[in-house]
């Protein structure tokens, strides 16, 4: 089984409300030192066994599924698993 | 003309798309399940708003990978009209066979309102009905529809008059240049956040979206009739 994390997030070009609320509320706190807050997504899939290439199989998923490279980066870390 | 309206697992103005085609149209209307595989009996495809698939992971994404989305696109490249309404635009962007992405609205909130259009195209299958520059009065309903493009899609979108409705006055989600309806560069693949299908009749508090059924009809009637 191999575990592979894959984070989601907005592109720098887009806005991001979330984040810009959580930061205000980060600021109210008195963490003036956070300049800025982007909120994206974190994601585990775990994978069987197969005949694919890794990295080729989990950027196809990437691209028609897990993220919109419209608006969405995306970056995964691969780890080995017994 | 006979039309068809999709219906994904929470997709809820299904009936709603489905009365105004029926009842205040009077035109032929079936609703089509997301896993059908054959859209050709059909001569326009309405995909409906609501939440389906939950909006999980992004709103349209899961209902993009459905089997009757492989069909629409394939009527789409036919020619036929094709209308996204709400969630329906998300799944149209979602699929490709729109420029852009909706976006949380840049305010967090789900916003639920009658608001001013202005029709910035009148001169198309879908807006035939209204004249060039009116202002009409459309409920909406979302929390994403925020809409976002690049710069060059944008120019695009401009230069080939494919931005067919704006927000008039506030704009209630943040979108580009006051966004709310565009349309592919062909002309016959609109997606737009405000519901035309709760606005078909004066009991409902405004009939100015039923003018935009009236048009798909007219022009298929002219071309086949």
């Amino acid at each position: 089984m191999t575990k592979v994390k894959i984070y989601v997030t907005l592109r720098e070009s887009v806005l991001d409300p979330q984040g810009f609320a959580v930061q205000g509320s980060l600021a109210k706190m008195g963490y003036n030192e956070v300049s800025d807050v982007r909120i994206g997504k974190y994601l585990e899939v775990t994978i069987g066994e197969t005949t694919r290439d890794l990295d080729s199989l989990v950027k196809e998923m990437c691209e028609k599924l897990l993220a919109n490279t419209v608006i969405e980066d995306y970056r995964y870390e691969v780890e080995e698993e017994n | 003309m006979k039309f068809a309206v999709l219906v994904f697992p929470g997709s809820n103005c299904d009936i709603d798309m489905y009365h105004a085609i029926k009842d205040e149209l009077g035109e032929e209307v079936e609703y089509v399940w997301h896993d059908a595989t054959d859209l050709s009996e059909f001569d326009g495809i309405l995909v409906p708003g609501g939440f389906s698939y939950g909006d999980y992971l992004r709103c349209g994404a899961m209902a993009n990978q459905s089997n009757v989305m492989a069909e629409v696109k394939k009527a789409a490249a036919e020619g036929k009209p094709v209308l996204g309404v709400c969630n329906g635009f998300q799944i149209l962007t979602e699929a490709g066979l729109l420029p852009g992405a909706l976006l949380r609205n840049k305010n967090l909130k789900f916003m639920c309102r009658t608001v001013q259009l202005k029709v910035e195209n009148n001169d198309t299958l879908f807006t035939n009905q209204y004249e060039q520059g009116q202002i009409i009065n459309i409920p909406i309903a979302h929390g994403e529809g925020n809409y976002y493009c690049d710069e060059e899609t944008l120019a695009n979108l401009k230069a080939n008059n494919q931005i067919v409705f704006t927000y008039s006055g506030e704009n209630p989600n943040g979108s580009l240049e006051d966004i709310a309806g565009i349309i592919n560069e062909r002309g016959n693949v609109l997606g737009m956040m405000p519901h035309p299908e709760r606005a078909a009749h004066e009991l409902l508090g405004s009939a100015d979206g039923l003018a935009l059924f009236k048009s798909i009809v007219k022009q298929w009637r002219e071309q086949h009739v």
